[in-house]
């Protein structure tokens, strides 16, 4: 698998930057202060590829707090909220789309 | 049950003070990611999409009720109050976090349980029959064969970076429960034309995105010969699989390359230098390692006790139950149970903390504190009295385990998909879940029979959609799920993979498709005891594809 370092980045739309977290391995997005958030309403979203190569590999520097960060699509709706590009972002976000067992009538 | 020895206990509790400290390490930042992953995939922990995952080994799927007891508590105590059991005799934990793993494999190696070699370019967990040892069809415990050859392939240095994970199987049956011929390495004791028993031996089977039934390459392989015949194979591998293009890394590839024959060959040029060396099977260690498997002091009864065929007659539920969720057994008056960890809308091979901490309780009452793990994902007690299924089947209905489909159209085996899996492009439980409630007709899923559907998420093919009655595979397309529908593979001695009927339909439909194949089925049958899989032997999929495509 070819490094994020190494891969040219290409976007088509408004993007953020995501990884897992080290401690407990929960999804988190880069937020513009160098931190990272579990609220993707609090990520840096940009439609920028410059600047979101440069959120990526500030994030792959930052190895000690999160694992294997890499650019997510998001989209906006019109009052500006910020939503998963696609269903496997849509399902890191929110959790699985089946209910747990332990909810499942037992 | 076999019982561990002193140098067990040691490694696996050494295992733990070793990923202690490199927890420690990695949280401190003294190890970055690149460092530790290997570290970690030692131990079968990976990192999915929400959470690390656990992924917890069930040698030859033998569980004690202790261990089923600790498997419910770290459930309880380090995830969220359930595990999924697997395709390969494993468990899996999906939500555990780095911080609480070294305690939660602490707990584990208490009763003798770790994750080593459950991930990894390294023999995998041994699997076997998870009948082995009650199966009236088997020669011999197949499960002294998986532990003689678990132990030796154990931290084996030379086989601790293969080129990709090796999976070995070993059955003893006439009718594999092993899906042997799905294995990267299948062993089936049998036995010859002048009355010996040994292995036949397969190599080279794998699903996945190039998916291969092995070939046997070795029609009689005398016991004493297994550990050097399967090193032979191992270091004809390491030498000849291909490292550079890891699709095309796993032995089937190298076997299908070479050819069956010529693989034979090196193995058996191998084989020559070292057969009548260390590795001949000595038979002291052979009685030392079978003398550590016990076995249950079986009361003498008899087969059919009133009590039972009084309680059939009274019980329409618990005679549906008994039809498809016992079996016989070894020993007269005693049955296998299977549990089944498919409910209807419920996920394959769920089982919550609860309901493992139940099901140890009865298998202390019922089954000599046994438990067994099978590759279709569900449980089985494997010593029941024939006398106490009524009580037992009361007992584990109450705890959402005695829905009576197993072998039907809604016992499914399902990957954990994209809910849970990096790998994975598309769902798979859900759409298990919508067949098992197209279904939950009791009287539609009997008429049908036999029918076994397998479904993946990607072409990993962790669900074994290629031998699948009915296989379905999920493919991502433009961001849209769509499903691919193979109809005819089996995984079982007479093993073949699917064919496929057509394009991929997308996500909505397949349940509807699903029926739509029943339907096709039930009217092209010869006969009502004609199996789902015999009618599409005999047919091939051509009228099935019809009536599936006619309207979409």
């Amino acid at each position: 698998m070819t490094s994020p370092l190494e891969q040219k980045i290409k976007i088509t739309g408004p993007v953020v930057v995501t990884a897992n977290r080290v401690g407990d391995g929960a999804v988190v997005y880069r937020r513009a202060d160098g931190g990272w958030t579990t609220d993707l309403h609090d990520a840096v979203v940009t439609a920028n590829a410059t600047i979101a190569r440069e959120l990526v590999f500030a994030a792959l520097a930052d190895g000690l707090r999160a694992v294997d960060p890499y650019i997510a699509p998001v989209t906006l709706t019109r009052d500006g909220e910020v939503r998963p590009g696609n269903l496997r972002e849509l399902i890191r976000r929110h959790g699985p789309t089946i209910d747990l067992p332990v909810t499942f009538g037992i | 049950m076999y019982l561990y020895d002193d140098l067990d206990r040691t490694l696996v509790t050494e295992r733990v003070a070793e990923f202690r400290d490199q927890v420690a390490r990695r949280l401190s930042g003294e190890l970055t990611e690149d460092e530790f992953k290997p570290l970690r995939l030692m131990n079968g922990v990976y990192l999915q999409l929400h959470a690390y995952m656990l992924r917890t080994s069930i040698p030859y799927g033998t569980l004690s009720s202790a261990q089923l007891r600790m498997l419910a508590h770290v459930a309880r105590r380090h995830d969220r109050r359930y595990g999924h059991f697997t395709t390969r005799q494993n468990i899996q934990y999906h939500w555990i976090k780095l911080e609480e793993l070294p305690d939660a494999m602490a707990d584990l190696a208490s009763v003798g349980m770790h994750g080593m070699q459950t991930s990894g370019n390294c023999v995998r967990n041994l699997t076997t029959d998870q009948w082995a040892g009650v199966a009236p069809d088997e020669i011999e415990d197949p499960r002294i064969w998986a532990e003689i050859v678990r132990q030796h392939v154990t931290l084996h240095p030379e086989f601790s970076f293969l080129p990709r994970k090796f999976k070995i199987a070993v059955g003893a049956s006439s009718h594999d429960r092993a899906a042997l011929r799905i294995h990267d390495l299948g062993l089936r004791l049998h036995r010859n034309g002048a009355g010996q028993t040994g292995f036949e031996v397969m190599v080279g089977g794998g699903l996945g995105r190039t998916p291969y039934l092995a070939k046997t390459i070795k029609p009689f392989l005398h016991k004493r010969d297994v550990l050097s015949y399967v090193e032979a194979i191992l270091r004809t591998y390491n030498a000849f699989g291909r490292r550079d293009n890891i699709y095309k890394a796993r032995i089937k590839i190298l076997v299908h390359e070479l050819g069956a024959e010529a693989f034979a060959k090196e193995v058996e040029t191998e084989w020559q230098s070292i057969k009548d060396g260390a590795l001949a099977l000595d038979p002291a260690v052979f009685a030392e390692i079978s003398g550590r498997f016990r076995y249950p002091a079986y009361a003498r009864l008899n087969d059919n006790p009133k009590e039972l065929t009084q309680a059939r007659r009274a019980e329409a539920r618990f005679d549906a139950w008994m039809g498809n969720s016992v079996a016989n057994h070894q020993v007269p008056g005693y049955s296998i149970v299977t549990l089944s960890l498919k409910p209807e809308g419920g996920t394959p091979g769920d089982a919550t903390a609860e309901q493992m901490d139940a099901i140890a309780d009865l298998a202390d009452r019922y089954s000599f504190g046994e438990i067994r793990d099978g590759h279709e994902q569900n449980l089985c007690l494997p010593h029941v009295a024939q006398r106490d299924l009524p009580e037992l089947w009361r007992a584990l209905d109450a705890i959402g385990v005695a829905t009576p489909n197993v072998g039907l159209v809604s016992d499914i085996i399902s990957c954990p998909n994209l809910d849970y899996c990096s790998l994975a492009n598309t769902r798979s439980i859900p759409i298990a879940q919508e067949i098992t409630r197209r279904f939950h007709d009791r009287d539609l899923a009997r008429e049908l029979g036999r029918l076994h559907i397998n479904i993946s998420g990607c072409i990993n093919a962790c669900g074994h959609h290629h031998v699948g009655h009915i296989g379905i595979l999920g493919v991502e397309k433009n961001g849209e799920e769509f499903y691919q529908i193979t109809l005819g593979g089996k995984a079982d001695e007479d093993a073949k993979l699917g064919t496929l009927i057509g394009p991929a339909v997308p996500y909505a439909q397949v349940a509807d498709v699903v029926e739509d194949i029943a339907a096709a089925y039930v009217e092209l049958r010869e006969r009502p005891d004609e199996l789902f899989i015999d009618t599409v032997k005999r047919t091939g999929v051509e009228p099935f594809k019809e009536r599936v495509y006619a309207t979409r």
